[in-house]
């Protein structure tokens, strides 16, 4: 079966600064893999390198196109690569203000992936979008409210909301719980659980949260320092780690 | 079916000294289609931490754990969600609770995992619930307020939904009353007709004799308890 | 006789701006940058317009300048004086003797021919920037014909409002490639901007040039379920009785009372010459030059 995602040998490089060096992986369809490690260890360098908003000094990150079987994101013409964010890939910014037009009406944030990509019809667009907005718990009446006059976490909804209109097939989140309230970090938790579940979606999802991890990843990878240290099923590196900074790491959670 | 050669593992806790502790050495063991085994021996001995390995929860150091076709012990790990998924079952001692997700959800994943229909899932959640007395009304509730013996029942139901071929079986009668026990008794043995090789661990000593063909004692194979 | 160049720009100016004219030809509905140079009137005032005039003009031309439809208004004639002094350009008021056009928001009703040039004043070229400000993201978007963002402006317009409320500045999609801003015309004009005539834009703050050959395919943008219609005043000119033209609503007295009338006063004129008169109008005379 041919991987989703096929990562080879991704390096980025500040100078003699270590951003991220020598991850490989492969990803399937419907699998998620976490990536955790504290603040500099490198994990959003890596996400923005795999996503194409960085471009690696090493490495190759091949895709497997509708069309074309796997290509190389990193090798791919702008427009190509644009495409692709917005139809098959899709990305989930930590600040929602960063992932949504905070001055157009939530319809038009979520129909704006499918005007991008043709749809031309205003009541089909308009249902379309209620019925994701629905999905992600927001009443239709809020459709052409601005996200200004949102809470934190139905922006964040809102989001995921816009990202998935088009059915991508790989999702990138950054931190997709930070900064949310327990409470509806743990809705949006579960929100994105049933979404990746129902839409057979793969996913890769950067945090500093365990438990978000155990919650949403199949897989795991640790990451310290720019470096790989750890990486496996999500369970056995979080209840076998091997290595003393996972140890350390998995220790420090405090149980409630 | 389960083919376990020549297996060991060690623990070495890093932040504490970098202590060594081994746990396991050369264990062996087979079971076929329709056994269950039973797995004993003190505590400390290693059950559950077997158990664990052969899940793919806890990495073997050396060895061959043989599911089938597939070593967990050396496996991708994509072939292991795959045998997770549909072969290997495995009923935990304690329910692991996600808030806001119902019971009947709960019990309903290993199957709507697999691409069974939504409604014949329910379906199915909802007959295996009602054979371990939930009552209906907890239904629609996250077990996360639940009694120990009711989240046990949850998970055993979720435990049996899928049919898997091997199941792995963490101390499934405890915190059971006399009824329900009867009751998850007769699951395991109409599994074992079903050709589903089983390894259980059975504290309820009786609950053991009925239902288990033969016994593994794990002292044997633990370094520094081998008598 | 003035001391001035010839249409007041030096010959060099004139060059880079026709080549950006060419360039704009080329490339329909493509903004073209080029270097706007200081004129004597401030930005906001014509500039674009005024320094694309300048570099078309020939002597031989006839010239004609409108602002809002009128010829008689401040701006129009200021500029119309401008070239005449430092072009010596012959001037007219007839759209059908003109040979160059200057207009500020506003397309002649009467149909040009092949052989006429209509040069369009344009505040702001981007038809994206309102809703994406960076010129490097808009450009990328040009570049990439990536132009989903303008279907979310409609989107929002009926959303709103029940329709898609742009009256002006109605944006267009050329040759079924660059979306386009028409200048603030009402969009009521924009099926006249398939025409015989060339058609040059200039942004002369925004240091933009852009241009629609002729017979070039220019579509407004719409919904299926929501169509581009060109609409106008439910009245007929009150002057010359013209049920097709553009109308200005202007108010007469205190109670209320109010008259429409043709925004372009040379076809108006054209009309009551022969011999229409509208509701409120008289026949018409000749007057005194």
């Amino acid at each position: 079966m041919t991987p989703l995602l096929q990562v080879e040998n991704i390096a980025k490089f500040y100078g003699s600064r270590i951003g991220c060096t020598d991850v490989s992986f492969d990803l399937y369809p419907g699998e998620v893999m976490g990536i955790v490690g504290e603040s500099g260890s490198g994990k959003s360098t890596l996400l923005n390198c795999l996503a194409g908003h960085l471009t690696p000094d090493r490495g190759a990150v091949r895709f497997d196109t509708r069309t074309e079987g796997l290509r190389d994101t990193i090798t791919m013409s702008e427009s190509e690569r644009r495409m692709l964010g917005r139809t098959d890939w899709a990305f989930v910014h930590q600040h929602a203000h960063d992932g949504l037009r905070m001055n157009v009406s939530a319809g038009g944030n979520v129909g704006e992936r499918l005007m991008a990509v043709n749809a031309r019809h205003y009541g089909d667009i308009r249902n379309e979008a209620i019925d994701w907005l629905g999905r992600v718990e927001i009443t239709e009446d809020r459709i052409d409210d601005r996200p200004t006059a949102f809470s934190g976490g139905m922006q964040q909804r809102l989001q995921i909301a816009r990202n998935l209109v088009t059915g991508p097939r790989l999702v990138f989140m950054d931190e997709p719980t930070g900064g949310l309230d327990v409470s509806v970090q743990a809705r949006l938790l579960d929100l994105l659980r049933g979404l990746v579940r129902e839409m057979n979606l793969s996913a890769i999802i950067v945090t500093h949260d365990l438990a978000v991890v155990r919650l949403l990843a199949d897989r795991l990878m640790v990451m310290k320092d720019g470096h790989v240290i750890e990486t496996g099923l999500t369970d056995q590196v979080l209840d076998d780690p091997q290595h003393a900074y996972t140890q350390l790491l998995v220790s420090s959670v405090l149980q409630v | 079916m389960i083919s376990i050669e020549n297996v060991s593992k060690s623990f070495v806790l890093h932040n504490q000294g970098t202590a060594e502790i081994p746990v396991m050495q050369g264990a062996s063991l087979m079971v076929s289609e329709g056994e269950c085994v039973a797995l004993v021996g003190a505590s400390g001995a290693g059950k559950s931490t077997l158990m664990r390995m052969i899940y793919g929860n806890y990495l073997t150091a050396s060895g061959r754990i043989m599911i089938g076709d597939v070593d967990v012990a050396s496996a991708a790990p994509r072939e292991i969600i795959q045998l997770r998924r549909r072969t290997l079952g495995y009923v935990s001692q304690f329910l692991r609770v996600v808030p806001r997700v119902s019971t009947l959800d709960v019990v309903a994943e290993p199957l709507l995992a697999t691409g069974t229909d939504a409604d014949e899932a329910r379906a199915q959640a909802e007959t295996l619930l009602t054979r371990l007395n939930i009552p209906q009304r907890l239904w629609a509730l996250s077990p996360t307020t639940f009694s120990g013996g009711e989240q046990q029942r949850v998970n055993i139901a979720r435990g049996f939904a899928f049919p898997y071929p091997a199941l792995l079986l963490d101390e499934p009668t405890a915190s059971l009353d006399p009824t329900n026990r009867a009751t998850v008794l007769a699951m395991i043995a109409e599994a074992k007709t079903r050709g589903v090789a089983i390894i259980g661990i059975f504290h309820d000593h009786a609950a053991r004799d009925e239902i288990c063909d033969r016994q593994f004692d794990m002292t044997k194979f633990t370094p520094g308890l081998a008598a | 006789m003035s001391d001035y160049n010839f249409a007041y720009l030096d010959e060099q100016t004139k060059r880079m701006i026709r080549r950006a004219i060419l360039k704009g030809l080329a490339i329909p509905g493509y903004q073209v940058p080029f270097a706007s140079r200081e004129m004597p009137m401030p930005y906001g005032w014509g500039t674009g317009g005024v320094q694309v005039s300048a570099a078309v003009l020939t002597p031989d031309d006839t010239f004609k300048v409108i602002d809002q439809g009128a010829d008689d208004t401040t701006n129009a004639v200021s500029i119309r004086r401008f070239f005449q002094k430092t072009a010596g350009v012959a001037v007219t008021e007839a759209t059908s003797e003109a040979s160059v056009i200057q207009t500020r928001h506003r397309i002649p009703e009467q149909d040009l021919r092949a052989d006429q040039i209509l040069v369009y004043q344009v505040p702001i070229p981007e038809p994206l920037r309102f809703l994406e400000p960076s010129e490097v993201e808009t450009r990328k978007m040009h570049a990439l014909e990536e132009y989903g963002l303008m279907h979310v402006k409609l989107y929002e317009d009926i959303s709103q409002h029940g329709d898609i409320a742009t009256a002006y500045a109605y944006p267009v999609k050329v040759e079924g490639r660059y979306v386009m801003d028409p200048s603030p015309i009402p969009k009521f004009d924009n099926p006249k901007l398939e025409m015989a005539g060339i058609q040059l834009f200039g942004a002369g703050r925004e240091q933009r040039i852009y241009a629609i050959p002729p017979y070039t395919q220019v579509v407004s943008l719409d919904f299926d379920d929501y169509p581009f219609r060109a609409s106008k005043a439910d009245h007929a000119c009150d002057l010359c009785g013209a049920e097709d033209s553009y109308l200005d609503e202007l108010i007469v007295d205190d109670a209320g009372g109010r008259m429409f009338m043709c925004s372009d006063t040379d076809y108006c004129a054209s009309r009551r010459k022969q011999g229409h008169v509208g509701a409120q109008g008289v026949p018409y005379e000749e007057d005194a030059a």
